[in-house]
């Protein structure tokens, strides 16, 4: 290899990070409110024909905050986690617990709950399990999940498996309507009319589109924060501590300190996605929380790119958006759905979005082989 | 007494379903979560066997245990067909990349998913494939409990202090030791065995001493999934009915039993299949509602997980006997 090696093309972080950063600041804006209009705009395509947009919208931003709750536990720290459904159980029978079946708590201050006892419940299950490891934690927490859901089975205090119904809706403010787009064809009108159901900020039954502005704001918030957490000394212990425990305890980290804050900020994002979930269905009951439906927050995870937070919320819009969109198929869907894992699985392990480090760690492959090939160059 | 022989037919069951769950953990350290549909599959295989030779109560002795033979023999053939299945869709491209066991994982909760939905909707495939009247009374009601008709007079054979043994017991714990007893065996004695114990304890090892490992992580499945056949069977002897989904929980019973008794171990599997089934019989003695048994097996997973992170009786496929 004589000739000289061309400067590897500029990634697109690269190229993204080299941008001034008012213009970065604008695009984020721009996308963001791309995705807080995109429930008006009701796209052709896009748009689901056999269930209402807004409410398919708000089910797929539920499981993308789920997905941001479980990277940080699995993807930054590297704990398996099957019973993380069990969080979400906890934080969505807080609210109905103490809202609606045994208490008129104001819907703030049960979110507030909610949290903090999700949080604590991570703490409790932590403390005691995460000295096991890797497949092991991973069934203890899957007797977790079930633990949980069991427990809510066969309590009467939490109505048994009658559940809860009338869980407080969010405070409503009802200021005025939105205006969506109707398509005729290729051609949009905007609608003012009967069509402008969406009142600004008034969580009632049908209308769905407030939960989802709700969740995108609280993905929003979680992302900054996730951001922060992860760039910080937290963040290159969790790494640490996911590629070589050993290693990590030796180098002076205490793993475990920083295994356990991973698990209650899982549980922390986890606790509070349940009690969204709650305050939007308004009813919830023990079969809410099978462990299917951790699976399906795991496959989110992992078909996104696991240790990626854009990787988790893409995974959580696949896994919750494609059986919605294609209800067509409606009874073959979970065959659909598999086969998809299976196709991802075996075509893509790396998940859609892979984390950086693995990208970082493949360009530093390509550069160490570039430099050996000089090498070998210059001697010959 | 009556709780203990429960506890013990059940723990059987549990320990013949663990099996896969063990061995397949013991070669390739991996959760096999698609093994719950390896059974369900084993345990329609029965019932349509004894649809096909129409089976019905109050038949003659013989009769009526050679029926039972065939339904074995079924369940055995589909279980251990569609574990070989999951091996070669779910993981056979994955090993063969190296890929992270989290990704294995996944890729088996798709092969699960799938198994279990194509048995749900087989009277819609039917309808597809215009078999739907020629296949009746194996398709209607994908989604219903299916009956399965045990030709075996359900009676009474011993009494011990007083506490009655119903033959279907008795036959289920004796056929589940029986089964037990010949895989350890194999496992420890035959030439295959001595693959399989060889790759779980040093697969490069064992590569470089000629043993064809793909082979060895077929006999593995192919061995996990004849097992599930003939707990499917037990099962319906004990149970009575099967569904489409009813792998799943089962499933995580099964898997708990593994782990109780150390994953990886085979009479491990017998040991935590047998504590768990009784466990979850004496709850009841406890004052607790039969409904709390599932919290309460689980429960025990986690003590003594916490206590012997390895099981009760540690993780040794290879190292025992080796």
């Amino acid at each position: 290899m004589s000739t000289a090696t061309t400067p590897a093309k500029p990634t697109f972080a690269e190229r993204w990070t080299a941008l001034p950063k008012p213009v970065q600041i604008v695009v984020w804006t721009l996308i963001a409110l791309f995705f807080f209009v995109l429930p008006l705009l009701n796209l052709p395509i896009i748009s689901t024909e056999d269930a209402e947009f807004g409410a398919v919208l708000a089910t797929v931003a539920n499981y993308a905050l789920v997905a941001l709750g479980l990277n940080i536990v699995l993807g930054y720290a590297g704990l398996l986690d099957l019973g993380y459904v069990g969080f979400y159980a906890i934080g969505a029978y807080t609210v109905g617990v103490f809202g609606s079946l045994h208490g008129q708590v104001p819907w703030f201050v049960l979110i507030v709950m909610a949290v903090t006892i999700s949080t604590a419940s991570g703490l409790l299950l932590g403390a005691p399990t995460l000295r096991v490891r890797g497949d092991y934690l991973a069934i203890v927490t899957l007797g977790f999940g079930e633990i949980i859901r069991l427990t809510a089975l066969n309590t009467e205090w939490l109505n048994g498996a009658r559940g809860i119904t009338g869980i407080p809706r969010p405070p409503s403010r009802e200021l005025f309507g939105v205006p969506s787009l109707v398509w005729d064809g290729a051609v949009a009108k905007v609608d003012l009319g009967q069509g402008a159901r969406s009142i600004f900020l008034k969580f009632g039954l049908l209308d769905a589109v407030p939960y989802y502005w709700l969740a995108l704001i609280v993905i929003i918030l979680v992302l900054i924060a996730d951001r922060l957490l992860q760039n910080s000394r937290v963040g290159r212990a969790w790494e640490a501590t996911r590629e070589d425990e050993e290693a990590a305890e030796l180098n002076g980290v205490p793993t475990f300190r920083f295994k356990l804050l991973a698990f209650a900020m899982g549980a922390f994002v986890g606790g509070l996605s349940g009690a969204l979930y709650a305050s939007r269905v308004g009813a919830i009951n023990p079969d809410s929380f099978m462990i299917q439906l951790s699976m399906m927050f795991l496959a989110a995870v992992v078909i996104g790119g696991q240790g990626n937070r854009w990787g988790a919320i893409v995974g959580g819009v696949v896994v919750a958006y494609l059986p919605e969109r294609f209800r067509e198929f409606a009874d073959f869907r979970i065959v659909v759905f598999g086969l998809l894992l299976l196709l991802l699985a075996n075509f893509r392990p790396q998940g859609l979005l892979p984390p950086r480090r693995a990208r970082r760690a493949q360009r530093a492959d390509v550069a160490t082989k570039e430099l050996e090939g000089t090498e070998e160059g210059a001697r010959a | 007494m009556n709780l203990t022989f429960t506890g013990l037919v059940v723990g059987a069951i549990y320990a013949l379903f663990a099996l896969g769950y063990t061995l397949v953990y013991g070669v390739l350290r991996l959760i096999n979560f698609a093994h719950s549909e390896v059974f369900m599959w084993g345990s329609f295989g029965a019932v349509w066997a004894m649809t096909l030779l129409g089976a019905r109560t109050g038949m003659s002795w013989p009769a009526a245990i050679g029926l039972l033979l065939v339904a074995l023999v079924a369940a055995m053939a589909v279980s251990g067909g569609v574990a070989l299945v999951v091996e070669r869709i779910a993981y056979r491209r994955l090993r063969e990349k190296n890929a992270p066991p989290l990704v294995a994982l996944i890729s088996a909760i798709g092969a699960s998913f799938m198994l279990s939905e194509i048995m749900g909707l087989r009277d819609r495939i039917a309808g597809w494939l215009n078999l739907d009247t020629v296949l009746a009374p194996y398709v209607r009601q994908a989604r219903e409990n299916t009956a399965f008709v045990n030709p075996l007079p359900n009676v009474q054979v011993l009494e011990v202090a007083g506490f009655q043994i119903r033959s279907n017991q008795l036959i289920v714990l004796v056929a589940a030791i029986l089964m037990m007893v010949a895989l350890d065996q194999f496992v420890s004695r035959s030439r295959l065995g001595r693959g399989v114990r060889a790759v779980s304890q040093n697969p490069e090892a064992a590569a470089l001493m000629g043993v064809n490992q793909k082979r060895v992580v077929q006999l593995t499945f192919f061995i996990g999934g004849l097992m599930a056949g003939a707990a499917a069977l037990l099962y319906l002897v004990h149970i009575g009915v099967t569904r489409y989904n009813v792998g799943f929980v089962l499933g995580i019973k099964a898997f708990t039993a593994a782990v109780l008794g150390g994953i990886g171990n085979i009479r491990g599997a017998l040991v935590g299949g047998l504590v768990l089934g009784l466990v979850e019989n004496y709850a009841t003695l406890l004052g607790l509602a039969s409904s709390w048994k599932d919290v309460v097996s689980f429960l025990l997973l986690v003590v003594v997980l916490l206590f012997r992170p390895t099981g009760i009786l540690g993780e040794s496929l290879g190292k025992a006997r080796a």
